[in-house]
């Protein structure tokens, strides 16, 4: 068990080698050769062997019966008593992987009793049952009282898959939970799909900043956990004829369960639209000069019905506030049209927005980065084109 | 290249290369633009320990020399002449104390400066006394235990931000060269005050104002060394800190090298990088061998100086008329490599080529360092014969 | 107070390259860096000592290079360091990870106060925190921008999409932190100096009375089936003409595809 270089397959090509984090690999006399003290396992080097010569086998334990898990649950975050698309999204995909392995679909709901009336919603939304957990201690989202619910009513129902929207609250849960079951937790994942023969869940979600591209599996132990970006899955057409079950499942509220009070909750009245669902987004970089600038972004943001984003350089320097924040250390988003004004398109920006489907790059530098990955760019003083960008619009919208 | 520095002095190097990149970098522009001085920078120099860097350990720094505060100014100054001056600055008002402070006033005034939590600057400059230091007309009258200062100090470095100023004042006229002494005085005695802020044409990241004092009274416990000493004060800390802005001068010249490099690769015309045109080339490595001269002799003169070698004079007059000619050279060839974007605000160079040309000027004007050369030649020459 | 956190060394992304041949992501070379976000870690612990008093211990799971982690954060002003190191700790996802360093904390025995980087710039799952929290039995707060301590109650401010949490809970508690919390201060030369003096401590698997089955690829659910480089995005076309007429071209085709 562990890494091993199979010697009959490498030919010693060194492809392998760069590709290290820790350098733990050299070759000698053709042959490559893993020094286990810097090797971490992190798996880069057996998926860039063209020759399938390194391998990392596991031991094959039973961890749980699997036999015994069965369904795809969704966690159906709420915020002030009404579901999050995120949820919706995920019964739409979890639908169609339920279908693929024949097996039910259920939302998982807790709040405060105000949340009840979504629970029809869930079901239209392809839910086949809907676990309920109400209670006021449950009204505001905190760590300890959902993860003790949901972790009981995992180990209750014993589903295959639960899935999260990689929102603040469901990254912060979900991985709660994983370690509490001894699950295997994916974090942000962009796809998910069924594998045939195996019928484990295939996660695949970027890394390094979203440079790489990672499938992970999670093959003996259960449930098979992730989170999911918004906005990478599409919520299906309603049926709100669709027949589904309500389960209620009782909200035990432990004392101890109960230590992280909220005093405030303060809303930024700068952001309009939340970032992470927004379809469009218009985004201002250090190319804007100044502070002020940012209403030709909020102008045109207004017209075509976007939201404002911001790049790490106009945060720091105080122009906009830290939630419209775009990038690595801000938020990461995949609307259906990004428009970059005066942003270089550093890496650490592109991480955060490089999924989007058509990125529009505005920027005087033609040898800005952002370039490379725009859709369309248009090189030229964004003092002229932005406002001639927006009057367009203006006026073929009508 | 190490340029043989030791494993402390390449610490050093590399906390100011970092500091300039990650603090002055994002904001050279615009502090250029604003004149605004720039306390985020200075912040991250106490942080790293950089303000102490001349001080002795006992009194908060970490002992260094010459040699460690040019490498440290030479950092700030690749990004950018004027902020690195505003660190640099401190380092000149600190050493005539570190030279001939009493152990009660480098016990009071030298931790706070290790610190960064006070800077320090020096007051010599006035309106008729440039050059001529002999000509000035700032007094220091002595009356009882004190001594009444009246007289104005013009273009101090650090003027109104710094807390401690190592001044130098008329006590008798009469004397001539004994004439003069050193007084440490501190902001907000009452007589201090400050005049204007310069408008200038480069550093204008760091602050130049002037000093007035109108029957501003100190105690006699706050003269450097003895009455009389002032000139030399003045004299023996000009000759240590002379490198620092001779380092100052080939950070610039690199800054403005690298940029014209980058520049060279990039710049297309008749289908080719301009990079590739050899009177380009030519320009380029003469940019390049002179500030690599510079540096090497300067690094010389630092080490001679931290060796204890008396006679340094010569030395640190022809790091700095060299340094700063050669950045002067380096800033404006820089800008012409550029062509019409070098003119530009947009584009770096141009800024260089404005902070360069106080590097020939202060600290003793390249004429005056010639004086000095051609004077220690002669001396040199005689103890010959 | 005492104060622990948890660090990881990663690669700088921002020197990433790919090799256009191989189709590979190219770490070797790379600097290795305390993950930016574990700077805000230490330099949160090391405001709470500054205005506490008490002592910050800073910890790391990972090959014996992140001794060197460890010695950059010794050069911040953190007064101890723990290399948490063993064969047996390879392959470990992020749910092994955060057993092992509850077990190195539990090891160190008396602490006040956790706090992580909100995630790691190679890993970017943000799962380890909440997982440590969780095997110490410790309440949880993520994505705190703002932390405070007063007499035994920690007062954090969380960022959230849309808004700003205040929260309060009684210590022991663990916190993870994200960019906007602070400025990490320099690194010193004192710092540097003792840091390079330094001997780090090194905790292997029997040291922390480690579960084999709970570390490393035998204690990790999870496993990479493959890594694999995106397809390039390019395929964009830079728009030509006067300003007016990119204007229009752009409209045009945004237009033809409905986007706006």
């Amino acid at each position: 068990m562990g890494i091993r270089v199979l010697k009959d397959k490498c030919i010693g090509c060194k492809i392998c080698v760069p590709v290290c984090p820790t350098s733990a690999i050299t070759v000698v006399d053709k042959k490559a050769v893993i020094d286990l003290d810097k090797c971490t396992m992190c798996g880069a080097c057996p998926s860039s062997c063209k020759f399938k010569a390194i391998e990392i086998v596991k031991e094959d334990v039973q961890v749980v019966d699997k036999s015994q898990y069965k369904g795809i649950w969704v966690f159906a975050e709420q915020y002030e008593g009404d579901v999050h698309p995120v949820a919706l999204e995920l019964l739409g995909e979890g639908s169609k992987l339920a279908k693929e392995l024949g097996v039910e679909l259920c939302a998982v709901l807790l709040g405060d009793s105000s949340v009840e009336k979504e629970a029809k919603e869930l079901i239209a939304y392809g839910a086949d049952k809907v676990y309920l957990a109400t209670a006021p201690e449950l009204k505001n989202y905190t760590t300890l009282p959902y993860a003790s619910i949901i972790s009981d009513a995992i180990r209750q129902y014993k589903p295959e898959i639960v899935l999260f929207g990689a929102t603040t609250t469901g990254r912060d849960l979900a991985s709660r939970i994983a370690a509490r079951i001894n699950a295997g937790l994916t974090a942000d994942c962009t796809g998910l799909a069924i594998d045939k023969e195996t019928k484990l869940l295939q996660q695949t979600r970027p890394a390094f900043g979203g440079n790489i591209m990672a499938t992970i599996i999670c093959k003996n132990h259960r449930p098979q956990m992730s989170t999911v970006r918004p906005k990478v899955f599409k919520k299906s057409e309603p049926d709100h004829k669709r027949k589904g079950e309500v389960i209620k499942v009782p909200a035990k509220i432990d004392q101890k369960d109960l230590l992280v009070r909220i005093i405030d909750i303060i809303k930024d009245t700068s952001v309009k639209v939340n970032l992470a669902e927004a379809e469009i987004i218009v985004s201002g970089g250090r190319g804007l000069g100044e502070a002020s600038n940012f209403k030709l972004v909020e102008e045109l943001a207004a017209v075509i019905g976007g939201a404002v984003g911001a790049s790490r350089a106009t945060v720091d320097a105080g122009w906009i506030s830290s939630h419209h924040q775009v990038g690595q250390t801000g938020k990461t988003v995949c609307p259906k049209l990004y428009i970059a004004v005066g942003i270089s398109g550093a890496i650490q920006h592109l991480a955060g927005m490089q999924s989007s489907d058509i990125i529009v790059a505005i920027n005087r530098d033609p040898d800005a980065p952002i370039f490379k990955i725009a859709t369309y760019g248009i090189v030229g003083d964004l003092f002229e084109i932005v406002p001639k960008l927006t009057k367009k619009l203006k006026e073929v919208r009508g | 290249m190490d340029y043989g520095f030791t494993e402390e002095q390449l610490m050093i190097k590399d906390l100011a290369r970092k500091i300039a990149e990650e603090k002055a970098l994002p904001l050279r522009a615009e502090l250029d633009e604003s004149g605004k001085f720039p306390w985020e920078v200075v912040k991250a120099c106490a942080e790293a320990n950089l303000t102490g860097i001349g001080i002795e350990e006992k009194f908060g720094g970490i002992g260094g020399g010459t040699l460690e505060y040019c490498i440290a100014t030479e950092e700030l100054s690749r990004i950018c002449g004027g902020i690195a001056l505003s660190y640099a600055a401190t380092g000149l008002g600190t050493m005539p104390i570190i030279l001939f402070g009493s152990e009660e006033q480098k016990q009071k005034y030298l931790p706070p400066i290790a610190k960064g939590e006070k800077l320090a600057a020096f007051g010599l400059t006035e309106a008729n006394a440039g050059s001529d230091a002999g000509g000035m007309q700032t007094t220091a009258k002595k009356d009882g235990d004190h001594y009444i200062l009246n007289g104005t100090k013009q273009w101090i470095t650090n003027g109104g931000e710094a807390e401690t100023y190592s001044v130098i004042a008329l006590t008798d006229k009469a004397k001539g060269a004994r004439g003069a002494s050193a007084f440490i005085l501190e902001k907000d005695m009452p007589g201090f005050t400050f005049g204007k802020k310069e408008n200038k044409m480069g550093i204008r990241a760091s602050a130049t104002r002037e000093l007035v004092f109108q029957d501003c009274k100190v105690h006699k416990s706050q003269m450097l060394g003895k009455e009389g000493m002032g000139f030399i004060v003045a004299m023996k800390t000009l000759d240590r800190t002379r490198p620092g802005i001779a380092a100052q001068a080939v950070g610039i010249a690199q800054g403005a090298l690298e940029e014209a490099l980058k520049y060279s690769r990039q710049r297309v015309q008749f289908g080719e990088k301009i990079g590739s045109f050899q009177a380009v080339q030519h320009m380029l490595s003469d940019m390049a061998t002179q500030v690599e001269a510079a540096r090497a002799l300067v690094y010389t003169a630092a080490r001679e100086i931290d060796k204890g070698s008396k006679d340094t004079s010569k030395l640190s007059a022809m790091c700095k008329l060299f340094a700063s000619d050669t950045c002067m050279k380096v800033t404006t060839d820089a800008v012409q490599i550029f062509g019409g974007y070098g003119y530009m605000k947009e584009y770096p160079v141009e800024k260089m080529m404005r902070d360069a040309k106080i590097t020939q000027i202060y600290e003793g004007t390249n004429q005056i360092q010639r004086n000095v050369i051609a004077l220690e030649l002669i001396k040199e020459m005689a103890a010959k014969k | 107070m005492n104060i622990i956190v948890c660090i990881k060394q990663v690669p700088g992304t921002t020197q990433v390259k790919i090799n256009p041949e191989t189709n590979t992501l190219v770490r070797e070379g790379v600097e290795a860096i305390i993950n930016p976000f574990d700077e805000n870690a230490i330099e949160a612990a090391l405001q709470l000592r500054d205005k506490n008093g008490g002592k910050v211990t800073v910890i790391t799971m990972g090959p014996p290079q992140a001794a060197n982690a460890l010695k950059d954060a010794i050069a911040l002003g953190v007064d101890e360091v723990v290399l948490i190191s063993d064969r047996a700790f390879a392959g470990s996802d992020t749910w092994a990870t955060s057993y092992t360093l509850a077990s190195a904390i539990k090891k160190i025995g008396q602490y006040d106060l956790i706090i992580c980087g909100k995630q790691a710039i190679d890993g970017d799952t943000a799962q380890v925190g909440p997982g440590v929290a969780e095997f110490l039995g410790l309440p949880q707060v993520t994505f705190a921008v703002g932390l405070e301590v007063a007499n035994g109650v920690l007062k954090v401010n969380r960022l959230l999409e849309e808004t700003n949490e205040m929260l309060e809970l009684d210590l022991p508690a663990l916190v993870t932190v994200v960019k906007h919390i602070n400025t990490p201060r320099m690194p010193s030369f004192k710092g540097k100096i003792k840091a390079k003096n330094a001997v780090v401590p090194q905790w292997g698997a029997k040291d922390i009375n480690a579960d084999d089955n709970k570390i490393g690829l035998k204690g990790s659910p999870t496993s990479v089936v493959k890594i694999f480089t995106p397809p390039p995005k390019g395929g964009g076309e830079i728009l030509k003409g006067s300003a007016d007429e990119m204007v229009d071209t752009l409209v045009k085709k945004l237009r033809d595809r409905k986007v706006c």
